[in-house]
């Protein structure tokens, strides 16, 4: 296993616990996901994935009665620490849901600089240069640079979920969480995500969600098995499919349960 | 088969029968609407003229005269009852729809929905004595004051509503940007909410426009064009009732004439409505 315990690069839990009211749904997960890395969570439904996922920006506070206990530093910083403003946190740390959510009344341009927009002043050149680039990086320019000025709900799921992705590039942040980014699409859009995620994996660090295991293996550097709120396993993509630890582990990837 | 034979019948008999329920109770539902309307134009309209519009009431006696300034009148105290009525209705509306498990919700609608149910007599009398004994006047002001605090529980209500609609998955994908809570409430949600929260407020105006008992002890009635807050003013409901209960001819058919054009005020704000809450659904750009 790669040296994955420095504090100060990429994203560590420490002891990490999870709670919608007082239901215990993480039971105190610890683990590191390296810089510039995919990092695949797995596991059966309702294991705790998207929670976890979602304690990573700070997003899990948000549910009502939802808490949390424990540590997650990212780049050295515990940004649950009292004095780190959870919006900055989301800024660094973006997110890409299951289920597309473009803004409904957007266009496609203004989904893109929506984050911007609403953040702080732009020239008109500078949001065109982003729009660009990040539509380019999200491999969606080519099918919509005549039509920016479209609702960006008239876009297909697949379409809207690399519209998302650009939305979420366009704030220029270091991580990248993405929860089932391909659950609710087609398999050619599925490819196209999958190729997204090799694209983006040299810049940004990536954990993604998935509960497909052929998608965990072909787009992740490592994996992270989850099963009732705990974390059994975590270990470079190959071994953990090739050589699984724990049986839980190895029932689970084999298709024994989940 | 004979049993496919029958059920078919079965259905076509049923479904007839359902067919004809259902278009007597559509009947049923739009003819109070067509007679009034249909009345109004009959008893109303040969009175309606340019002098209608443009002129005050005429001297018991003399032809002619008209609504002018009770038409004008409606719009200020309705202007000015917006003026009370949408913002805090608005932010309100915001606060309850944004927190809608916070206990001071809880409350804010419970007073919000009796306050929708209060008589609007009553609060006629609850403005003539906060506004009309303090400034020992009846006024537009103690007028817009009435209609005003009558708008804010419907305006509350619908955008309370219309906020709780605004799915989840928007107000997380502007969070999940970085972009601070009161920002995403007013720049995402809010648009999402556009054309309902508009319909609430144009639904709220036409409601109030045609009230006329708070009205009796607020702004009253002035026979002038008059343009001053601090004065009685005509409106047209107002005038419509002092017209209808007075036992000349010509004031009857004046009132005729209101009652047309109040009616159809309300129907085009109504109309307005339907134009509105169409483009929440085709929103191509
Ligand atoms: N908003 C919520 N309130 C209460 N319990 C929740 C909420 N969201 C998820 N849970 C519970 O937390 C557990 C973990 O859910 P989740 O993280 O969504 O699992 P996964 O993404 O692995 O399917 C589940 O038992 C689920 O029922
Ligand atoms: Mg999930």
């Amino acid at each position: 296993m790669s040296n994955s315990n420095d504090i100060n690069s990429g994203i560590v839990a420490q002891d990490l616990k999870a709670f919608f009211g007082n239901i215990e749904v993480l039971k105190g997960i610890s683990v590191s996901m390296q810089k510039k890395k995919v990092t695949a969570l797995i596991g059966p439904s309702g294991c705790g994935k998207t929670t976890f996922l979602r304690t990573l920006n700070r997003m899990h506070e948000l549910a009502r009665n939802a808490s949390i206990k424990g540590k997650v530093i990212v780049d050295g910083t515990d940004i649950y620490s009292p004095g780190i403003d959870p919006v900055l946190v989301r800024r660094k740390i973006g997110m890409v849901f299951q289920k597309p959510n473009p803004f409904p009344t957007m266009t496609i341009y203004e989904n893109v600089v929506a984050g911007l927009k609403l953040t702080g002043r732009h020239s008109r050149k500078e949001l065109d240069e982003v729009v660009e680039r990040t539509l380019v990086q999200a491999a969606l320019w080519d099918e919509v640079k005549d039509s920016l000025r479209k609702s960006g709900a008239s876009l297909s799921g697949g379409q809207q979920q690399r519209l998302c992705i650009a939305r979420t590039l366009a704030v220029n942040p270091e991580v990248i969480l993405m929860d089932e980014p391909a659950s609710a699409l087609d398999p050619i859009s599925t490819a196209k995500i999958e190729e997204l995620i090799f694209q983006l994996k040299d810049t940004y660090t990536i954990v993604i969600v998935t509960h497909n295991m052929q998608q965990a293996a072909r787009v992740s550097d490592f994996t992270a098995f989850f099963y009732l709120g705990e974390l059994i396993e975590f270990n470079n993509t190959r071994s953990m499919f090739t050589r699984p630890q724990k049986k839980q582990t190895e029932d689970y990837i084999t298709g024994r349960f989940g | 088969m004979k049993g496919g034979g029958f059920s078919y019948w079965r259905r076509k008999t049923s479904n007839a029968f359902v067919t004809i329920l259902f278009s007597s109770s559509v009947l049923i539902v739009l003819l109070p609407l067509i007679l009034i309307v249909g009345y109004l134009f009959f008893k109303g309209a040969s009175s309606v003229n340019l002098n209608f519009f443009i002129h005050r009431p005429a001297p018991v006696g003399e032809h002619g005269g008209g609504m002018g300034n009770a038409i004008i009148g409606s719009v200020y105290v309705v202007g000015l009852a917006s003026l009370l009525g949408i913002p805090i209705g608005l932010l309100g509306g915001m606060f309850v729809g944004e927190f809608p498990h916070n206990k001071f919700s809880t409350l804010v609608r419970f007073v919000a929905d009796v306050l929708n149910g209060t008589p609007s007599i009553v609060m006629g009398v609850f403005a003539y004595t906060v506004v009309v004994l303090p400034m020992k006047s009846f006024s537009v002001l103690a007028g817009g004051f009435a209609l005003g605090v009558m708008m804010i529980p419907t305006i509350l209500r619908t955008t309370d509503e219309i906020l709780q609609t605004v799915p989840t998955s928007i107000r997380e994908a502007s969070l999940a940007l970085g972009v601070p809570y009161w920002r995403t409430v007013l720049s995402v949600v809010l648009r999402s909410a556009k054309s309902g929260i508009i319909t609430g407020i144009l639904l709220a105006g036409a409601r109030v426009l045609g009230e006329t008992a708070p009205l009796l002890f607020t702004s009253f009635n002035n026979a002038f064009f008059s343009y001053s807050v601090t004065q009685p003013i005509s409106t047209l409901p107002v005038q419509i009732f002092n017209y209808a209960i007075s036992p000349y001819r010509d004031w009857h058919r004046q009132a005729w004439a209101g009652a047309l054009i109040l009616v159809l005020a309300i129907l085009i704000v109504n109309f307005a409505v339907r134009v509105f809450s169409r483009q929440r659904f085709d929103q191509t750009v």
